[in-house]
């Protein structure tokens, strides 16, 4: 796909998180928003995947690990084709397979089940630690949240892999900065991230994650890497595209009214046609 | 079941070794059966396994709740692991964990968890994990199981690897008498076994207090009670259809655990009859305290755990 082709795609994926969250009356729309160039690059440029068979054996896979942005990946797997693009308004309904944190057993495309912080890249980390056993192929991805990686957990994952160099393995770091509480420093700095990640022997990216070259060279960067993972602390704007919700810690987890619902929808339109004219 | 070593009656085998020992001989058949340690293989017993498959054997290293997650993994890629630590930390640290990771995903993964128990001994409080049966037990799906000896034991982990879903293995650190007969002896998930008839009360008990039950039995003949002794290897999904029956029976219940009073094997037979036919149960087990250091059989003999304790209680209570 070209840049402009994942633009536009980023800017549906968009919209479907608007969608759903609205139509749930609740989710988290700021972090899924902020990494929608993320789950569109990975679904529509990077990933060996088949929506027509999502449990093909020898797929890459992915962990949501902040799992609280199932809006941002069930947008981009219905986006793909994995399931009806209609069905996102059940987000978060009684009864509806979109369950409010990914849930592997009923959605088409979810590798991982996922939602308690820091639990999904040792998950990440074992399927990686599979393929390398099976001397298969496949790549595995871990989507981190920069306040997710104040979880001791992932610092235990991150040191098993390191220490098995599963060059397989790419954690991405959505380094939107912002967390329920306040800015990630205010609440607890994890920085310097990637001093972090090398400590722990990964090979390190610092990318815009909002940026669709910066995205597909560091992927690149990171198939090339061999002996070690790789994390991407992607720098990111939480809730880019909706006008009130960018870099506003109140809309990491609230959805928006009829009324907000229409601005944030016009706000993206604006943005489709802007790249239309591209 | 061994052939190459088959185990007598009365030799003495802690259940954590014959762990070790069913690992191996349920992965020579079974090459998607990967065992995880937390640096602990010298004492779960995966180090007999290790030796043998090293190549499947692989260390996490102190970190228990990112080998319950790297098991996840692997399970969702078709793998079979088996995760190792003591009860404490495989069920009670990791307790979030199994819920979330493997349990709601229903992935399967298998934890085998040793030194449970107050049999652990020395190491006191901090390691005497009283509470896994009741933290395992409230997650949807989960099979958790209790064996007796080293015969039971080593079927219990091949029940395990054959069903599909996660399992709850509770091992003990303390070399206990075999009784059941490797010859005869079936291992039926879910099903509990009778191992004498009686009509005066029903003594339902668990792991190695399932021996000293049948001693305490011996005990209580002398004075002329008759217990009916069952043993649940199974406590979830529990023999409800045998619990009641005999509970109906005998109309006194009694149930022996080395874990506590609260949730256990007391409680899973407790919750049955009292919807299915209220009982008088005596619920022997560790009675909402924590344990402490010294050797193990000693610790049993204080806290009433042995032959000589059960017996005193079972009699009391059926006067």
């Amino acid at each position: 796909m070209t840049n402009l082709e994942l633009e536009k795609t980023a800017n549906e994926v968009r919209k479907g998180i608007v969608t759903a969250v609205h139509s749930a009356k609740a989710g988290h729309p700021g972090g899924s928003l902020s990494a929608a160039e993320i789950f569109t690059y990975l679904y529509f440029e990077e990933m060996n995947i088949d929506p027509k068979n999502p449990k093909m054996a020898d797929r890459d896979r992915f962990v949501l690990s902040k799992g609280h942005t199932a809006p941002g990946l069930y947008a981009a797997l219905a986006e793909r084709g994995f399931f009806p693009k209609e069905d996102l308004v059940t987000f978060r309904h009684t009864g509806s397979y979109l369950q409010g944190h990914p849930d592997m057993k009923h959605i088409p495309g979810v590798d991982m089940s996922s939602g308690s912080l820091g639990q999904g890249l040792s998950a990440a980390v074992g399927m990686a630690a599979a393929g390398k056993f099976d001397k298969k192929d496949y790549r595995v991805y871990a989507l981190c949240g920069d306040g997710e990686i104040q979880e001791g957990q992932i610092w235990e994952a991150a040191m098993w892999a390191g220490s098995r160099k599963l060059d397989n393995l790419v954690v991405i770091v959505d380094n939107n900065n912002l967390q329920i509480d306040g800015t990630v420093e205010e609440v607890c700095s994890p920085y310097p991230i990637d001093k972090k990640f090398e400590a722990f022997n990964f090979h390190t990216v610092n990318i815009n994650g909002n940026d669709f070259d910066e995205l597909r060279a560091a992927f690149n960067e990171a198939r090339q890497t061999k002996g070690k993972p790789t994390a991407i602390i992607a720098r990111t704007l939480k809730g880019k595209g909706v006008s009130f919700m960018e870099n506003a810690v109140d809309w990491h987890g609230k959805a928006p009214n009829d009324e907000e619902y229409k601005v944030a929808m016009a706000d993206l339109e604006k943005v489709g046609e802007a790249l239309c004219q591209k | 079941m061994s052939e190459i070593n088959p185990t007598k009656i009365g030799m003495k085998i802690a259940t954590r070794e014959s762990y070790g020992n069913a690992l191996v001989e349920v992965g020579k058949e079974h090459e998607d059966l990967i065992v995880l340690d937390a640096d602990l293989a010298g004492a779960t017993k995966t180090g007999i396994f290790k030796k043998a498959f090293p190549e499947r054997h692989w260390d996490i290293g102190i970190a228990e709740a990112n080998m319950t997650g790297i098991a996840a993994g692997l399970a969702a890629c078709g793998k079979v692991p088996f995760i190792s630590s003591f009860a404490m930390f495989a069920a009670g640290r990791n307790f979030e964990q199994v819920r979330n990771s493997v349990g709601y995903p229903h992935l399967n993964v298998k934890i085998g968890a040793t030194h449970a128990g107050i049999s652990v001994g020395e190491d006191g409080a901090t390691h005497q994990c009283l509470e896994d049966i009741a933290l395992m037990r409230t997650i949807p799906g989960m099979v958790v199981i209790n064996p007796a000896d080293d015969v039971e034991a080593r079927a219990a982990v091949r029940a395990a690897y054959d069903h599909v879903g996660p399992v709850y293995l509770r091992f003990g650190r303390l070399a206990v008498p075999v009784f059941n007969d490797e010859a005869t002896y079936r291992f039926e998930l879910g099903k509990g076994i009778v191992l004498k008839e009686g009509s005066d009360v029903t003594i339902f008990a668990t792991g190695l207090c399932v021996n000293e039950t049948l001693e305490a039995e011996k005990l209580l003949e002398k004075d002329g009670i008759q217990a009916e002794i069952i043993n649940i290897h199974t406590i979830k999904p529990i023999d409800r259809e045998l619990v009641v029956k005999s509970a109906v029976k005998t109309g006194k219940v009694v149930t022996v655990e080395e874990h506590s009073v609260i949730g256990g094997l007391g409680s899973a037979v407790c919750d049955v009859l009292c919807e299915e036919a209220p009982t008088k149960v005596l619920k022997i087990g560790i009675n909402d305290v924590f344990g402490e250091s010294g050797p193990a059989l000693e610790l049993l003999h204080k806290y009433e755990l042995d032959a000589e304790g059960i017996y005193r209680k079972v009699k009391a209570f059926v006067k």
